[in-house]
Formats: C-alpha cells, structure tokens, sequence
C-alpha cells in the first residue's frame, strides 16, 4: 500500500517537472535513441561549478571562527578555585616580600623606617580590630598557601588524587588556613 | 576500580531500558496525561559559521520534562527534532562510548548522553562547547589539534623484538592490571577541556587525556620504547604546564583518573 503511494507520487512530481523524462520513462527508449545516446537522461539545471578551492573556505572559517568561553562558565569548584587562590596567595606573598625587601635596602637612601622596630610601633599604634584585621589578611594568605603546599606535596607523591580525597583535603585546607590565621592574629 | 565504577555508573544510565515497548526511543517518552506539564528552560549556545560577523549568541528552548527523556542528549535531540532543526550538536552512540556529545552543560563538561536532566525546572540548564576550543558551529568544537596531539604521542605498541615462539605478544595478569583505569579512555576530551593549563597552553601542553593515553603505553610492559617515550615528555611544556589543578579528574565522565596517570608520568620521569 505504502509503496503504491510513494512510487505514485514521485510519478506524479516527475510529470509535473521533467515531462520529456517521463515520456520516456514510460513509452521506454526508442531504439534510435540508444542509438544516438539520447536515452540518457540529463539533469535539467546544473549546480553552478565551485571555482573556490574548497580548502580556502575551511581556511577562512577557521580563521572566523570564535572560542567557546571558558572561565567565566565553568562551575566554581574547590579544586580549580583553590588552586588559583594558591597561585594568587603565592604571587603576592613573595610579590610583598620583593616589595618590602627593596624598600628595607632603599631605606637609608630613600629615609624610609622599614625595620622590624618601626613596624612594631607602627602596628602598635593602631586600634585593636585594624590591628587583627590587617594581621588575618597578611597571614590568610601565607597559611593557605602553607597548608595547601603540603597538599600538593602529597599529589607529588601520587597519593591523595581520587575524586572524594581532592574535595575533603580542599576544604580542609580553608578550614585550617582561616582558623590558623586568625589564631595568628590574636597572637 | 575505576573500571568497576564504570561499570556502575552505564548500569545507573540503562534504566530507562524498562520502558514500554511502544515509546519512542531517546526523544520522546509516552507522556503521563495526569501530571502537570513540566516545562524547563535549555539555554544553548548558538553561533554559525555562515554569519560569522554576529557575535555568539545563548538561544532559550523550553522542553516538558514529562515528554523528555531522562538526559540531556534526549532534550538536545528532541529540541532539534521539534523546535530548532538548525541547532547542531555531535552524537552516536548514547551510551557514552563514542564521546562525541562531549559538551559543558550546567557548568561541567561531562557527555550528554551519561548527564541527566535536573529534574528541578526552576532552574534553567545552560549548554557550551567545550571551553576554550574553536567553535565550528553551535555545540561542535574543533578538535583537530587534539587529535593531532593523540598522534604525537604514538599511540600504539612499539617493539622490535619479536616473542621467542612467535605467537602474540603476552603480559602477566599483574601486568594486565596495570592498565585499568588507563585503557577504557575514549578521547572524548572532557578532561583535556576542562583544565585551565591547557586552555591558556594547549599548543604545547598535551592536556590531561593525551597524557593519560601516553602513560597507557608507559605502563603497558609489552612496549619497548619506554624511554623514547620519556624523553619525548621531558621538557617544560608537555606534562610539566599540569599544576594538579585535577579539574581532570573531577569531570571524566568515564570516572578515570587522568591526574593520577600525569601524577605517575612526573614520578617516572623524575627517577
């Protein structure tokens, strides 16, 4: 039944589109025709020829092509937020360490007091929550990055690197790091 | 174990086999006239290459959860199927062993035929390609430098002693054991795509899944060519741009470790 149907129409569409072919589909091709090679039937419009090398226009969308965003779509998770705050921790810790070591040797030139006694007394000087507040955020960064070393020591080692281990040692690690921070501070 | 693991989880994916009969397969489920619809928002990303000038854009699509299947390769086909027939996304085989659904969705880069549809209609799903790869178009990433890396690192048994009775080429049970976990990788490149070191490297970094095929062929006791394989990974670009962020080892949709096989790959070199 369904066949019928189908073979029916594609008859039907063939009429109404190419009428010579299907007056020699039906009546069959004359042996003159064979004869002359006029029984093949030819397509009625032609695809226009492609002149492009067609490797050229790979080449051009490549080049259009845009990135699939990245880092601002990706899910916050500890292992990859921790791993940039070690980084980030890293960088400034050593980056206030140059900073302060030049200005410790540029001191006697510049006039600067940057000596453990005047930083002391500068400390001193201020109001009790500054002097906790400053301290936590000097010392966040140097226990985060202390406790999370010992993390990665341990991955080089080849321990500690299945999925649930990665998660726990994570938080743990900002737990330890904000609790010994401020322990630090109330020193 | 982490084939183990495996195992559990394409049991998990199969049970939605216990369908009735005459449901439609991936697209469609037989919809339940009692219950509300319940519809969810797919937000995806869209870009075509035949405008490349427009900028690329996050397209909404709502889907009734009731008539969807359970994953999100489900939802992505019956919006192709219903709502967007220009969307295009790569899939095959849905049972997340071909990799070619590998895409970011909800944040994660997983396979969407291994990644089920919150059933929380509140929120809205968001769909990416793979991050920081080359679009071609919509959720199709260009993967060719990927696979040119898998060709760097020769992937294949390299010997040239033949076994004294000339039969295949044997190892122990032991020997066997070690490349489980290694093996069942299927380069989908979720774990590669994932890894912050090889979006801003990845021209010399091999990323995270190249490196846990090359540690496959580390580990495999048949091949000969250890230490050409070594000295090939010996320098500061090709294993050493991994910083253990283990983004890997948290997306593998496989559940494989490929930050423990780079983990292994520093310890060798560093004997």
């Amino acid at each position: 039944m369904f066949s019928q149907k189908v073979a029916q129409q594609s008859l039907r569409r063939l009429a109404v589109q190419q009428p010579l072919a299907m007056r020699s589909s039906i009546l069959g091709a004359s042996p003159v025709a064979v004869a002359l090679g006029k029984n093949i039937q030819t397509r009625q419009v032609t695809s226009s020829p492609n002149t492009e090398d067609p490797n050229q226009i790979l080449v051009k969308q490549r080049l259009a092509r845009p990135i699939a965003p990245h880092l601002s779509i990706y899910r916050p998770q500890i292992g990859w937020i921790g791993s940039s705050l070690h980084r980030i921790s890293g960088v400034a810790l050593s980056g206030a360490l140059y900073v302060w070591a030049t200005a410790y040797l540029a001191s006697p030139v510049l006039g600067l007091h940057v000596e453990s006694a005047s930083m002391v007394a500068a400390m001193a000087a201020l109001p009790v929550a500054a002097k906790i507040l400053l301290k936590t955020t000097l010392a966040l960064p140097f226990t985060y990055h202390s406790f999370n070393g010992l993390r990665h020591l341990m991955w080089d080692l080849g321990r500690g690197l299945s999925n649930p281990v990665i998660i726990k040692t994570g938080w743990t690690v900002i737990g330890l790091s904000v609790a010994s921070a401020v322990g630090l501070a109330l020193l | 174990m982490a084939s183990l693991r495996t195992t559990s989880r394409l049991i998990a994916a199969s049970r939605p086999m216990f369908r009735p009969a005459f449901a439609r397969t991936y697209a469609t489920v037989e919809p339940t006239p009692s219950k509300q619809p319940k519809m969810k928002t797919f937000k995806v990303y869209r870009w075509n290459p035949d405008q490349p000038s427009e900028k690329p854009t996050m397209q909404s699509y709502e889907l009734d959860l009731n008539k969807t299947g359970p994953m999100m390769l489900d939802a992505l086909i019956r919006i192709k199927n219903e709502l967007d027939p220009t969307l295009t996304f790569r899939r095959s085989c849905r049972e997340g062993i071909c990799g070619s659904c590998a895409m970011n969705i909800d944040g994660v880069n997983t396979l969407a035929c291994l990644c089920r549809i919150p059933t929380e209609t509140k929120a809205e799903s968001r769909i990416y390609p793979l991050p920081h790869t080359y679009v071609v178009k919509d959720l199709v990433p260009d993967l060719t430098h990927f696979y040119k890396q898998y060709k760097s690192i020769k992937p294949y048994l390299q010997r040239d002693t033949p076994t004294e009775d000339g039969l295949e080429f044997r190892q122990s049970p032991e020997d066997r054991k070690k490349l489980d976990g290694l093996y069942e990788c299927i380069l989908c490149a979720c774990c590669s795509t994932s890894c912050p070191s090889y979006w801003w490297n990845s021209e010399e970094y091999l990323g995270p899944a190249i490196l846990l095929q090359s540690f496959r062929w580390l580990a495999d006791s048949r091949d000969e060519k250890t230490l050409e394989r070594k000295a090939a990974l010996d320098n500061s670009m090709s294993v050493y741009r991994c910083h253990t962020i283990l983004n890997c080892t948290r997306t593998c949709p496989k559940g494989l470790n490929p930050g423990r096989a780079i983990a292994e790959i520093k310890k060798m070199l560093a004997v």
